[in-house]
């Protein structure tokens, strides 16, 4: 155990180790998703029985439930880099909390989607203003803002440190508006209509979430760090890092070496 | 389980929606892949042409390399 | 000490009020808003009354938007803000003065003329106290977290827009517990866990905000 060799992460954080890592783990982590949502698919069509309920469109729950939970947890890990990119100055981390972003909209909008296509058979309506739903929408509206606000700024180092600090402000609210939005519906309990509960899960219906949940996380880790991978490429093309690794020229015609490449930091991006 | 595949199509008359929901799902993970694989491969030429200019202007200073 | 910041907060609210046009407007506004809602939804008394603490709410958070955009900008673009963030008090305590001030001549207006309007939605007797007091509690935090929409935003092209997409959702927990604390009220039932929760949020607000303005604003002047 003693013996286990200390991963040095602040390695990655080095544009050319980053770069060679994602080429690593890229195809192990679309294939591990692929893998697991077909076998998640599997369990949740062909294993899982129908609920003596709602029937068959409870299927959407191994949908639905995923994307919710991947869409707050990529926002919670956006705000961890943003919370790296402006404590440590690393703009690695900001590539990172940039390139989540896209993805945890979309998990966020599919949630919406997913939650008002299975309330139609089961509340009889595409949309309440339940807690879930009212309160994935205004996650999907932080993700957003935070990407509005990135794209905004003239400056691009700029925008992404102000950017981060939203990302900062909004994860502190989380919680609060997520707790306000319940407590609202509870109070308002005799207007909306009960809420559909996860319906009481036989095993294979656990299963079926567990394996797709898996999934969405994996394919969330491959496109953000492929989608961080080519932003980290586009914000330095000209560096020689870039020409290195991508051309395998041993020297980028600048005439300039960076010896350790552990050392190099991720030069400022062209605006 | 399912009695052949119209049976399983339509998902005890929820079809629509269960179906909705899962290609939603597929049409947008797809586009966000080739909408990604399409950037990657701009950025990539983007990369060649600059080195290739680069390159060129090297050794006397005052060709090309303009903007 | 004190004094600095009590100099900055006077100036900021004489300013502000000898303009006198941003406090009209967002008055003239607030006002507005509340009086398209009998036009947009017809004059029955009681569908009104029910609507009442929303409408209110709603008013009031989009009125506190109003002139957001002033908050810094005029003192960014005049250099001010350069000079502010080099004076020995921390940065977060000049922020705390500004949205002070900002809060005395734009907020405290709508506070002050919320019972009237509140009456003419049809709001009576004890709400039309629970209404002020809810405001009086939960538009500082507005101010706040607007303040911090305002300075993440600066000098950025299309600004105000962005800065509403930025934080109104994060008026929501405001809102809800303000409004909240009226319809409550109204049903007669306890509006003081409301006040509370308001309170906490001001609490929480009141330090923390202004280190994220400060921050903001320190990414702008960079």
């Amino acid at each position: 155990m003693s013996a286990r060799p200390r991963i040095r992460w602040f390695r990655f954080s080095s544009p050319p180790a980053f770069h060679a890592l994602v080429d690593r783990l890229v195809p192990w982590l679309w294939g591990g998703a692929a893998l697991l949502a077909v076998a998640g698919l599997y369990v949740g069509f062909f294993v899982a029985p129908p609920d003596y309920q709602q029937g068959n469109s409870y299927r959407i729950m191994f949908l639905h439930v995923p994307t919710a939970w991947m869409g707050m947890f990529l926002y919670l890990l956006m705000a961890i880099y943003a919370i790296i990119h402006l404590a440590w100055r690393v703009r690695l981390a900001d590539v990172m909390a940039r390139s989540l972003a896209p993805t945890g909209a979309l998990m966020t909008a599919l949630a919406l989607w997913t939650g008002s296509l299975w309330g139609a058979p089961t509340w009889g309506t595409y949309w309440v203003w339940d807690a879930r739903l009212t309160s994935s929408l205004i996650l999907l509206f932080l993700f957003l803002g935070y990407l509005a606000l990135h794209a905004a700024a003239t400056d691009r180092e700029k925008g992404g440190r102000a950017a981060s600090l939203l990302a900062i402000v909004g994860v502190v609210n989380v919680p609060i508006i997520y707790f306000s939005v319940k407590w609202w519906n509870t109070l308002h309990q005799g207007m909306s209509v009960t809420a559909t509960d996860a319906p009481s899960m036989a095993p294979s219906m656990f299963a079926a979430l567990l394996l797709m949940t898996l999934a969405c996380w994996l394919y969330a880790a491959a496109i953000g760090l492929r989608r961080a991978q080519v932003e980290a490429l586009e914000r330095s093309a000209d560096a020689g890092w870039v020409r290195r690794v991508m051309l395998g020229e041993t020297d980028a015609g600048t005439g300039q070496h960076d010896g350790d490449p552990g050392s190099a930091v991720l030069e400022r991006g062209r605006h | 389980m399912w009695d052949g595949i119209g049976d399983f199509l339509a998902m005890g008359g929820h079809g629509p929606w269960v179906w909705g929901s899962y290609g939603a799902a597929l049409v947008l993970f797809l586009a966000e892949v080739l909408l990604l694989a399409r950037r990657r491969q701009r950025v990539y030429r983007m990369i060649r042409r600059r080195a290739r200019a680069a390159g060129m202007s090297g050794p006397s200073m005052n060709e090309g390399g303009g903007a | 000490m004190g004094r600095t910041l009590w100099t900055l907060l006077r100036r900021d609210v004489s300013l502000i009020v000898t303009r006198r046009q941003d406090v009209l407007t967002v008055v003239a506004f607030f006002a507005i808003v509340i009086m398209l809602f009998p036009l947009a939804v017809g004059p029955e008394p009681e569908i009104l009354r029910e609507l009442a603490p929303g409408a209110m709410w709603v008013a009031a958070a989009l009125a506190s938007l109003l002139a957001l955009d002033r908050l810094f900008a005029d003192d960014w673009r005049d250099g001010t803000l350069e000079q502010l963030a080099l004076i020995p008090q921390p940065l977060a305590l000049v922020v705390l003065a500004k949205v002070t001030a900002h809060w005395l001549a734009l907020g405290l207006p709508l506070v002050v003329l919320s019972p009237v309007l509140g009456y003419t939605l049809g709001l009576r007797g004890e709400e039309l106290v629970v209404l002020p007091v809810s405001l009086a509690l939960g538009t500082p935090v507005l101010a706040l977290l607007g303040a911090t929409g305002a300075a993440l935003t600066l000098g950025v092209r299309g600004g105000g827009a962005l800065m509403a997409l930025l934080i109104l959702p994060l008026f929501v927990p405001v809102l809800i517990l303000g409004s909240g604390a009226v319809s409550q009220a109204m049903q007669g039932g306890d509006f003081l866990p409301h006040y509370y929760l308001l309170g906490a949020l001001l609490v929480a607000a009141l330090p923390l905000t202004p280190l994220a303005v400060a921050a903001a604003l320190r990414i702008a002047l960079d």
